[in-house]
């Protein structure tokens, strides 16, 4: 089933979509500087997610060491954000797609090539050993 | 202002046409209603580049303008309209279609190919060489011709040689005088001249004179010369020399040379005010100019005089530099010396590589008179500036000429050029005009090339432009930053030496010690392969190691080639191209059982596309099993040795190719590198393998084997430069030990070992004296390195497949066993392929 048929879906019995946070990994199944997808089931219906793991003692001045990122890259219409080369860019941390090679901000998705293009992002944190997504 | 002048320029060739463009740019057509009038079909050309009508290029893509200039500019062209008459009384041009009224009138009417007074000349298939229509006569009487002759050894003699050796006619050149080119080259230069056209299969007779041509008994045309000798041909072209267009100012008793050419001024006015002359036919000083950029030059002087500026034509220097059949001639000035009383002359001559370098000097030794060159042409730019700006030579003028690797060859740079040294005489831009536009904020070489127009003429100063525009810019502070990225302000070279001499292991580490302060110091895109690289290349721990995996690039990350659809494909290594049945079995047997496509590669081997990311481990496993080993297809790093099957099985074949070829693969396999290495061994000189077009090539001879390094195909093809001759086994690898490990340290980041070369300051020279000579001293270091990576390679895959750790990023979800789902495959020609 498609993201899109189970929104619909959703959308005739009239609920709200409610986020939730809900486990997706540990620690061990991270890759230091580098990423990883996930499968998630959401309100909204099935995503593919791309988290990266940027340890805070390695990595100067950065808010956040976990980020979650749709893993659908729209350049080469591939799920394949997830393995691209982690890097920082004028000041933002970035991760550049392994296809074509555009570079999206982990904060916010935003593509600095193209600036119509961003990717959706979501809320991601330890919990413990746990990771945990929003979603 | 009171109503528009006509003016009427008769010729529309690239004088007149640059004349025309003067007057567009410029406020001149409020004063002037214009009026062009051109004999042939085609607007103006570049009939400099005329040869090249026959290697492609056609009548719009050699024109000088766009089809609609003349119309929007406000311009009439009469195109195929010939001018018969000019009338000074009515001051009326008269036309084969009607009479136009001018007050002024401007002849650009060019000059026409003389054709000697040979009986016979008038022949069917005796043609000239001068228009496109000349062109389209010449092919379609090649179309049944086998051979053809170039009556005239000059300049245009040689071009129209080189446009029927493009026709594939059996060519011949005869030549009045006792040498070729004899107006630009002296009796030695002329010497290596013919015998380097020669060798190209052009046949080249001197001091004949054609006394007539008749019906030849094998061919067409029989010519008969002075000594009753023969020639057979089907073809002949005319081209000893031009002549004047000067028959409409003789019709109407403007002052005309005895020698033919439309006297005129320094203002190009002819002897009635109200006509002015330009290029070929108009006579100036005596002189006739037969170059484009004299003429661009009496264009300006015409279009001052037209507007009521002062610029004069004062002359031109006839220096040329030329590529005929694909020979540099250069000559500058005074080339034959015989102008300067005094003068003192210089002479090198290279019968092997086959070179003739000539300068002439002042008696003092100080200024150059004049040059000629044979062979190559490197040295014209630096010379003809030392001669147009009267530069003081050097104190061993010599030095100028002789070969670059016996001492410092002083090329002069460009902050030795004055303010007024003209870099562009196509368009006269001087070094000044170059300043000028780079103060007025052009900020690199295309800015100031369509500022200026310079080098979009000929084409000739390309390299000086730059050279000039990069001094310039840097001048300036633009500073041509060669950091690596954002990261380091060191060059790839620079981070290697510093991992190196430090030790350092970790990309971590260098980024700490070494990095820009102002970063998240987690690197990027550019640096992290690049350092991975470097660290492979220094200490060949496996690039899956945990503290190297996030500097690889997918491809790196999971020793696949990632493919447009997120997938893989699959390259194992098969040295040589040598493949077992069994193995060729095991490779289809995994190809059926993943559903791959399978592809022959150009490197000799197999490519498995369409592996899911966590099938790839399977595969491995599989692979191995059938004794298989990684082929580093997805690293920058050595990737086939091809070879051809050598004196195993070809009857030519003088050294066992295949066997050096596995041999040569297994030392280098693993080694990582700025770009990715290629290399070729052929059995014999046959070259079946395309060793020449390889990093690293190697030629089988009776001896031993020929080394060739440098070579690429793909997008830019280079021939590969012979190294060394006739090396043992040891020998060779000996050196390519110290080559590649060289090439390694010291290239830039995904530079090929050509471009690598071509950007080697000293070049293949300097290459030689390093590799061969030891001249720094590190082929001891360069040794023990290759042997460390030599000694540490593993098979990546085979690592990998051992460690569960490793293997946990080949799933497609951390939390899922499922595939990607939307990866989607469809059917074609009985393979899969992405949907």
């Amino acid at each position: 089933m498609t993201a899109t048929a189970l929104k619909n879906e959703m959308d005739t019995t009239g609920s709200q979509h409610t986020m939730a946070w809900q486990k997706v990994c540990t620690k061990a199944d991270l890759v230091e500087f580098s990423g990883v997808a996930a499968w998630l089931e959401t309100a909204e219906g099935p995503a593919q997610v791309a988290i990266f793991y940027l340890p805070s003692q390695h990595s100067k001045g950065l808010n956040s060491e976990l980020f979650a990122l749709d893993h659908f890259d729209p350049f080469s219409n591939a799920h394949v954000i997830a393995r691209g080369i982690i890097g920082d860019l004028k000041g933002a941390a970035v991760v550049a797609s392994p296809i074509y090679k555009q570079h999206f901000r982990l904060e916010d998705g935003q593509c600095l090539e193209d600036e119509d293009v961003k990717l959706r992002t979501w809320k991601i944190e330890f919990k413990g050993d746990e990771v945990w997504i929003e979603g | 202002m009171a109503t528009q002048q006509q003016l009427i320029i008769i010729g529309n060739g690239m004088v007149g046409h640059h004349l025309v463009e003067q007057l567009v740019e410029s406020e001149a057509l409020t004063q002037y209603q214009v009026t062009v009038f051109g004999e042939e079909r085609h607007r103006a050309y570049d009939r400099v580049h005329l040869s090249e009508y026959f290697s492609g290029r056609n009548a719009d893509s050699l024109a000088l303008c766009d089809a609609d200039y003349y119309a929007t500019s406000g311009i009439t062209l009469r195109s195929s309209e010939c001018v018969i008459e000019i009338d000074r009384s009515t001051h009326e041009v008269i036309t084969d279609q009607g009479r136009y009224p001018y007050d002024r009138l401007v002849l650009a009417t060019g000059s026409y190919p003389f054709v000697p007074p040979i009986p016979g000349n008038d022949r069917e298939g005796c043609l000239v060489y001068r228009t496109l229509d000349d062109l389209d006569a010449i092919q379609a009487a090649a179309e049944n011709a086998t051979t053809g002759v170039v009556v005239g050894g000059g300049l245009l003699g040689l071009e129209a040689a080189n446009a029927l050796r493009g026709l594939n006619l059996d060519t011949a050149v005869i030549e009045f005088a006792s040498r070729l080119m004899p107006m630009q080259v002296d009796s030695e230069g002329g010497g290596l001249l013919r015998e380097k056209i020669e060798e190209l299969g052009v046949q080249v007779l001197t001091e004949r004179a054609t006394q007539r041509i008749e019906d030849g008994e094998t061919s067409r045309h029989r010519m008969v010369f002075q000594d009753d000798k023969v020639l057979e041909t089907d073809l002949i072209v005319f081209s000893a020399g031009i002549r004047p267009r000067d028959e409409l100012a003789r019709g109407c008793g403007l002052e005309v040379g005895e020698r033919g050419g439309v006297v005129v001024d320094d203002q190009c006015q002819t002897s009635d005010p109200a006509i002015l002359a330009i290029g070929e036919v108009a006579l100036w000083n005596q002189s006739i100019f037969g170059l484009v950029a004299p003429g661009y030059q009496m264009a300006k002087a015409a279009f001052s005089t037209l507007t009521g500026g002062d610029t004069h034509f004062s002359g031109a220097d006839m220096s040329t530099k030329l590529k005929l059949l694909g020979v540099d001639v250069g000559s500058i000035g005074d080339a034959h010396g015989n102008q300067n009383p005094g003068a003192r002359m210089f002479r090198y001559l290279d019968p092997i590589k086959q070179e003739y370098r000539k300068l002439v000097v002042s008696s003092d030794g100080k200024k150059l008179l004049g040059a000629m060159l044979v062979g190559d042409n490197s040295v014209y730019d630096t010379l003809l500036q030392y001669y147009s700006n009267s530069i003081e030579l050097p104190a061993e003028p010599a030095s100028l000429i002789l070969p670059q690797s016996s001492g410092a060859a002083p090329a002069l740079g460009p902050d030795a050029l004055p303010e007024t040294a003209m870099i562009c005489s196509c368009h006269n831009v001087t070094k000044g005009a170059i300043c000028a536009t780079i103060d007025a904020g052009a900020v690199d070489l295309g800015g100031v090339k369509s500022a200026t127009k310079a080098s979009t003429g000929c084409g000739g100063c390309t390299a000086l432009l730059k050279s000039v525009v990069d001094h310039e810019l840097e001048a300036r502070g633009v500073e041509v930053d060669k950091s690596i990225c954002e990261h380091f302000a060191y060059t790839r070279q620079e981070l290697y030496d510093i991992v190196r001499v430090e030790g350092i292991k970790t990309f971590s580490e260098l980024i700490e010690k070494h990095g820009n302060a102002d970063t998240h110091h987690l690197g990027c895109d550019i640096c992290k392969p690049a350092v991975a690289s470097i660290l492979a290349s220094c200490f060949n721990e496996p690039i899956t190691d945990a503290a190297h995996i996030p500097l690889q690039d997918t491809n790196d990350t999971f020793m696949a080639n990632m493919q447009k659809n997120g997938t893989y494909s699959v390259v194992p290594r098969v040295a040589g191209g040598e493949i077992t049945p069994d193995k060729l079995i095991a490779l289809g047997e995994v190809a059926k059982k993943y559903s791959l496509y399978s592809k022959v590669t150009g490197g000799q081997r197999i490519d498995l596309f369409g592996a899911r990311l966590e099938d790839l481990p399977d595969i491995w496993s599989e692979l191995i099993a059938a004794g298989f080993e990684t082929g580093h297809a997805y690293g920058k790093s050595l990737r086939t040795v091809k070879s051809c099957v050598g004196s195993t099985w070809c009857r030519y074949g003088v050294q066992d190719s295949v066997g050096m070829a596995i041999w040569l693969e297994n030392r280098y396999k693993g080694l990582r590198s700025p770009h990715k290495i290629k290399f070729g061994v052929s059995g014999c000189t046959r070259e079946c393998a395309e060793a020449q077009s390889k990093d690293i090539g190697i030629i089988a001879t009776e001896n031993g084997w020929n080394l060739y390094v440098c070579g690429n195909g793909g997008m830019r093809p280079r021939h590969a430069e012979l190294f060394a001759t006739d090396l043992d086994d040891e020998q060779l690898y000996r050196t390519i030990d110290r080559f590649l490990m060289f090439y390694v340290r010291t290239a830039d980041r995904l530079q090929r070992t050509s471009v690598w070369r071509e950007n080697l300051e000293g070049g293949l020279d300097y290459l030689k004296e390093v590799i061969l000579e030891d001249s720094l001293g590190i082929n001891d270091e360069l040794d023990r390195q290759m042997q460390t990576v030599v000694d540490t390679y593993q098979c990546e895959w085979a690592d990998a497949i051992s460690d569960p750790e490793k293997l946990k990023r080949f799933r497609s979800f951390v939390n899922d066993e499922r595939p990607d789902p939307s990866i989607i495959m469809t059917s074609e020609r009985g393979q899969p392929r992405p949907a």
